[in-house]
């Protein structure tokens, strides 16, 4: 195997003349401000993608520590209850729509043309027109502070935002802005479905698409039906405020509880909107890290399938205590249970990649397994949630507060971040610190965990979601301020990670093309990739075309390009 | 913060399983959460023990070769089936406790005799087994409770409501503005107050005060508006309802002679 091979004799494969193409000019790649904001390159959408939400994703964070500052001892005042339900409001509208929704449009513009060697999307200006949909959806949305921010919560249950009862026009930007990104998400997914149908490499057949790829399809799918319906929704609303419409209004016919049903109907499936690229993510960041193939890529790639049918199936166990029928109850408690079924394959199935591989402990591979177990928990109190007479008990409680949060945060947010380390070097040719992303990683964990596993203990012992102060004789306070020191952590956790990003892009160790050794096609170009992407896109023979290359260029030139665990091990 | 940390271990009572002790329903919660809880920390501790163990145990050392298996399916079936089973189990589990949750009982020995039957209608709350209850309108409004009692007294009372114990209570819950949901957590779980909608719950309470507060987000001082609920033996139930009346009833005197002063006042006046 290690025999070395003169190049006359170079076996068949490199005397297949390629096709040439002459060029009479090259236009160098244009750079400075106005190549972005004209720019039509995936990666460069991708990236101002990515920098765009990592801003939101701060101000979300900032809005979310001002609110633990409040809670952190009873009868406090630092925030007026109006401050306070503006500030929860933007807190989950940014996180949702404007943070965990936009990132993995950010990643898979990235990264969905290279994985499946394509050399754009299907429809590059359709693709920045998202992008800039999404941004002014933001700039929307917070245009509002300079008036009167939204404050109805980020569901904006009826009759609260309502005229009558929200008089203000910060429900009009909240409306507006769910127009804009949630169009942005639409068109963005229609070009993802495109892409992924027609434009994969020669040989990736439906058996090869690399997982993350998979979950970006499913994504895309549950968008234009999820976000479909949601846009129709805010219509309504829309029409209510002010077109003297009734659709929602109790005092004309209208029904209070027909809003929560629409909007759980995108809501519930815009939580795997959330979650199902972060389990893309730790298929391809596990078996990379383990050296190992994903174990049970069909049941993966399927219970990702499952998933996001059975997740169109659920929304009213977000209103089990609504006035509803037993029958119906019982249908979304055992629709709930049903899902648990594909969720609980897939975690599986990665712990069975990990199982008996050789695991290198860089940080993207931390955040995926940190992710793995913290969702498994977030997943388990689902299953608690989901009976609806206990549900009774724990919804609308600080116990669904933490539980979504291990879901959002714990596997959607960690999934983030484990793509930001293993996807940097290839979008910006540097590595990231593994010593400084270590830290962080250590302060976003044990931050993460101190923030939310006491709300589970908050909510059994009574304290509603959502209230903007408690007495000191409700028990509550050292659950509270517990909560209040973990966020704090996380908070610090986040700006190492930042900082990490800030310097490495200058000083990082340069990547090279394949730092990894990984297994997709991302990794056969340069880091950063060419404007065009590939040279040459090669034939795909398995769901590992990079290890497949590796393997040939080694029979041919007898150079070990193999993974090497202890050179790896050194350099960690 | 070293006082809150200290208060912190009598506060730890409640922070495993729901506030409980009120009244049955809410009891037959807790019994259903620990059950579930049980079944839950087993295959917690199992699958989270997995993926920890298999974190530790095979971190890449010198000369370690990863295993190549894409999969192994009887495996794969093998755990997709049961995981199935441990959710059939939790159905079962869950419907052999509904009913003692969902449905009202009957009036005890000790609790108020009625006189004749309070007969209610209701799609999905069964009456109680002998169709007697006292029921009892609740109605959110922003940022209170109003609680109106049976009875042509038509006696109400605002954020406490007075009941006599071993008695049960219905509650149709409704609300005026905006949504509510009613919350007191050791008498049963919430019930969201809908305008345009009646929900329903029961409660059958030993004597004491509970204390709960409005569950869903009804406005900027969603926080303040808190509930209770004062059982008090039949006797002084009644007493109170009499009371109560009489007060209702004085007040109602009291603005019917003021009425003429305003009327001819005018405005501005």
């Amino acid at each position: 195997m290690s025999t070395v091979v003169e190049p006359d004799t170079v076996p068949a494969i490199r005397r297949i003349p390629r096709p040439e193409i002459i060029a009479h000019a090259v236009e160098p790649e244009s750079e400075g401000w106005v190549s972005w904001i004209t720019t039509t390159d995936h990666k460069k959408i991708g990236i101002m993608y990515l920098w765009t939400v990592a801003i939101f994703f701060m101000i979300g964070g900032v809005e979310a520590l001002l609110m633990r500052l409040q809670l952190g001892v009873p009868d406090n005042n630092l925030l007026s209850p109006e401050k306070y339900n503006e500030l929860m409001t933007l807190h989950g509208t940014t996180m949702i729509f404007l943070v965990v929704v936009p990132v993995w449009a950010g990643f898979a513009n990235y990264l969905v043309p290279l994985m499946i060697g394509a050399r754009d999307v299907a429809f590059p200006r359709l693709n920045a027109w998202s992008y800039w949909r999404f941004l002014f959806g933001g700039v929307a949305l917070y245009l509002s502070l300079f008036f009167t921010p939204p404050e109805a919560g980020w569901f904006s249950y009826v009759p609260l935002s309502s005229r009558a009862y929200s008089a203000s026009n910060g429900q009009e930007a909240w409306i507006y802005m769910v127009h804009l990104t949630g169009l942005s998400s639409i068109l963005g997914a229609i070009n993802f479905i495109a892409t992924i149908h027609n434009m994969r490499a020669r040989g990736m057949g439906w058996g090869r698409l690399p997982l993350f790829v998979w979950a970006m399809l499913i994504y895309a799918y549950l968008i234009v039906i999820a976000l479909s319906s949601l846009a129709a929704t805010v219509t309504m609303l829309l029409l209510d405020r002010n077109f003297g419409t009734h659709f929602f209004d109790p005092t004309a016919g209208g029904s209070a509880l027909l809003w929560q049903h629409l909007f759980w109907f995108c809501g519930h499936p815009e939580v795997y909107i959330l979650v199902l690229p972060a389990f893309g993510v730790f298929s391809e960041v596990l078996p990379v890290f383990a050296r190992k193939p994903i174990f049970g890529y069909k049941a993966i790639a399927a219970s990702t399938v499952g998933i996001a049918f059975l997740g169109l199936l659920v929304w009213a166990h977000h209103m089990f205590s609504v006035p509803t029928s037993t029958v119906v109850l019982a249908f979304f408690m055992l629709s709930s249970f049903v899902i648990a079924v594909p969720t609980g394959v897939k975690v599986l199935n990665w712990i069975a990649t990990l199982w008996r591989g050789t695991i290198e402990y860089r940080v993207a591979l931390l955040y995926s397994v940190a992710a793995i177990g913290t969702f498994l928990m977030g997943g388990i109190t689902g299953i608690f949630l989901a009976v609806f007479p206990v549900d009774w008990q724990l919804t609308d409680s600080y116990f669904v507060v933490a539980h979504f949060h291990y879901t959002a945060f714990g596997a959607a947010a960690f999934g983030m971040l484990s793509a930001l380390y293993y996807w940097f070097p290839k979008m910006s040719g540097r590595m990231l610190s593994e010593k400084v992303g270590k830290v962080g990683f250590g302060f976003v964990f044990v931050g993460f965990h101190v923030t939310f596993l006491i709300q589970h203990a908050a909510g059994l012992s009574g304290m509603p979601r959502r209230i903007y102060e408690y007495s000191s004789d409700s028990g509550w306070s050292a659950y509270n301020l517990i909560s209040t020191i973990g966020s704090f952590m996380l908070g610090i956790g986040v700006l190492i990670t930042v900082i990490n990003i800030v310097t490495s892009l200058r000083k990082g160790t340069v990547a090279g093309p394949d730092p990894w050794k990984a297994n997709t096609l991302e990794w056969y170009t340069t880091s950063p990739p060419p404007e065009h992407n590939f040279d040459v896109v090669p034939r795909v023979r398995s769901v590992e075309p990079m290890k497949d290359i590796r393997r040939q260029v080694e029979q041919e030139t007898g150079v070990a390009q193999r993974h090497a665990p202890s050179r790896a091990l050194s350099e960690a | 913060m070293g006082a809150s940390l200290v208060l912190a271990g009598s506060a730890f009572a409640g922070a495993f399983v729901p506030e409980s002790g009120g009244s049955p329903n809410a009891d037959r919660i807790a019994t259903l959460y620990k059950l579930i809880a049980i079944l839950a920390l087993i295959v917690f501790a199992a699958v989270e023990g997995a993926l920890v163990w298999a974190f530790f145990k095979f971190k890449a050392k010198k000369g370690a070769v990863a295993a190549q298996i894409h999969g192994n399916t009887r495996l794969e079936i093998g755990w997709t089936v049961g995981a199935a089973a441990i959710l059939v189990f939790l159905v079962v589990v869950t419907f052999v406790e509904l009913p003692a949750i969902k449905d009202p009982p009957a009036t005890g020995r000790n609790g108020l005799q009625f006189a004749s039957q309070a007969i209610y209608a209701s799609t999905d709350q069964p009456t109680p087994p002998d169709g007697k209850a006292l029921k009892i309108v609740v109605d959110g409004q922003q940022y209170v409770w109003r609680y109106q009692y049976p009875g042509k007294e038509g006696v109400f009372s605002y954020t406490e409501m007075v009941v006599p114990s071993d008695t049960t209570v219905v509650l149709d819950i409704t609300a005026d503005d905006v949504n509510h949901s009613w919350w007191i957590p050791k008498l049963g779980g919430k019930m969201d107050a809908i305008p345009g909608y009646t929900n329903h719950t029961w409660f059958k309470a030993r004597p004491g005060t509970y204390r709960g507060q409005c569950a869903e987000l009804c406005g900027r001082n969603h926080a303040n508006m808190l509930a209770q609920v004062r059982v008090v033996s039949p006797d002084a139930y009644q007493r109170w309802y009499d009371g109560q009346a009489a007060r209702i009833k004085q007040a109602r005197t009291q603005q019917q002679q003021n009425r003429p002063k305003y009327d001819t006042a005018g405005v501005g006046g």
